[in-house]
């Protein structure tokens, strides 16, 4: 689960060029900013956790997903 | 079973967490601009605190004037925020003063080579026991894209349209030439190997030195026509080669991996040697001539 903050994202979609997994794409609709945040592409996403440190922006967090039924 | 316990043990905790702990959110977003990898080296270095796990009530941070130099304001700890070019000094007097506590300077390619390079030399030829961070983007990012005492020769600044026709300054060279226990250097697109390297870094007594490689998207981008940022990013994978690699070609290569050389910039831990830093010896000092 790929979790992002959309005020502190400034859609330099890094996270998505370097995903192993493709498991980002931008989002059909510009947001308050003017920018196509990233959106999570259904499981796809296998945890690696690349996109969390690439994101020079603080605003991705990777959640697994046993703890968000918790 | 116990194997898979302590395996759980190393699993590491969350980026949530990390953030919460070091990050003042009232701060953020920061003001870099967008693809800029400063953000990416204050993530580094916030997981390279967490792994040392350094009290944060003994750590100082302190930094110049620059883009890279508003990094500590965005961290919850003590910080100096400094005049241009006088980090180290000021790094100098805490760490002296008060060797107890750490000490760690974020510093840009012109605040430290350029307005402060005496101090820098100075600082390491000294080998005081501190940190020192570098980002090195080639630029006068935040002051409009001026040439750098690091933009290489040829490049494009807005004070040097036709081209920068003064030769570059290497910061990590300087800095082992100088007397630094510890230098690396690394892009940062690949995030595991300078997390390792800031941790030694903050391991190592004695002057560590770690250049950051951070593409600046708005004023080198504009100015030599880097593409996006995407391609930017790339363009240092193209450009650099890891220290080991540059050993063995330079030893054993052939006359064209050679000559391909000549273009490539050394990553990896380019120095790293042990002597006694300059507040070891004063307390030293003090304890020999104290009656």
């Amino acid at each position: 689960m790929i979790e992002l903050n959309e005020e502190y994202c400034k859609g330099c979609n890094l996270c998505i060029v370097y995903c192993p997994r493709d498991a980002l794409e931008p989002a059909e609709e510009l947001n308050e900013k003017g920018i196509h945040p990233p959106v999570e592409v259904e499981d796809r996403c296998n945890g690696c956790r690349l996109c969390e440190l690439i994101c020079p922006d603080f605003a991705i967090t990777v959640v697994e997903k046993d703890e968000e039924e918790e | 079973m116990e194997k898979k316990e302590e395996k759980r043990e190393v699993e590491m905790i969350s980026a949530k967490e990390i953030r919460d702990k070091y990050l003042r959110h009232d701060m953020m977003p920061h003001i870099f601009c967008t693809g800029c990898g400063i953000g990416n080296v204050l993530d580094y270095t916030l997981w390279a605190l967490e792994k040392e796990g350094l009290d944060m009530d003994k750590t100082v941070f302190l930094s110049g004037i620059g883009c890279s130099s508003r990094l500590p304001g965005y961290i919850d700890v003590d910080s100096l925020h400094t005049t241009h070019g006088r980090a180290l000094a000021f790094a100098t007097g805490v760490k002296i003063t008060n060797p107890e506590l750490n000490v760690i300077v974020f510093t840009g390619d012109g605040d430290c080579m350029g307005i402060g390079g005496n101090h820098f030399i100075h600082a390491c030829r000294r080998n005081i026991d501190i940190t020192v961070i570098a980002v090195n983007n080639y630029i006068y990012g935040m002051t409009g894209g001026q040439v750098a005492p690091t933009t290489p020769e040829g490049d494009y600044a807005t004070t040097a349209p036709y081209g920068n026709l003064e030769p570059a300054f290497d910061m990590s060279e300087m800095a082992i030439s100088s007397g630094a226990t510890y230098v690396a250097r690394w892009g940062v697109k690949r995030p595991n190997q300078p997390i390792n390297s800031i941790q030694e870094a903050l391991q190592n007594k004695g002057m560590s030195f770690v250049e950051m490689m951070s593409p600046c998207t708005t004023a080198y981008s504009r100015q030599n026509r880097m593409g996006s940022i995407e391609e930017f990013w790339d363009w240092y994978d193209n450009k650099t080669i890891l220290a080991e690699d540059h050993e063995r070609i330079k030893q054993y290569g052939s006359e064209e991996e050679k000559e391909e050389l000549k273009d490539k910039i050394k990553v990896g831990v380019l120095h790293k040697e042990e002597k006694k830093s300059l507040s070891e010896r004063i307390q030293e000092l003090i304890e020999e001539v104290q009656v």
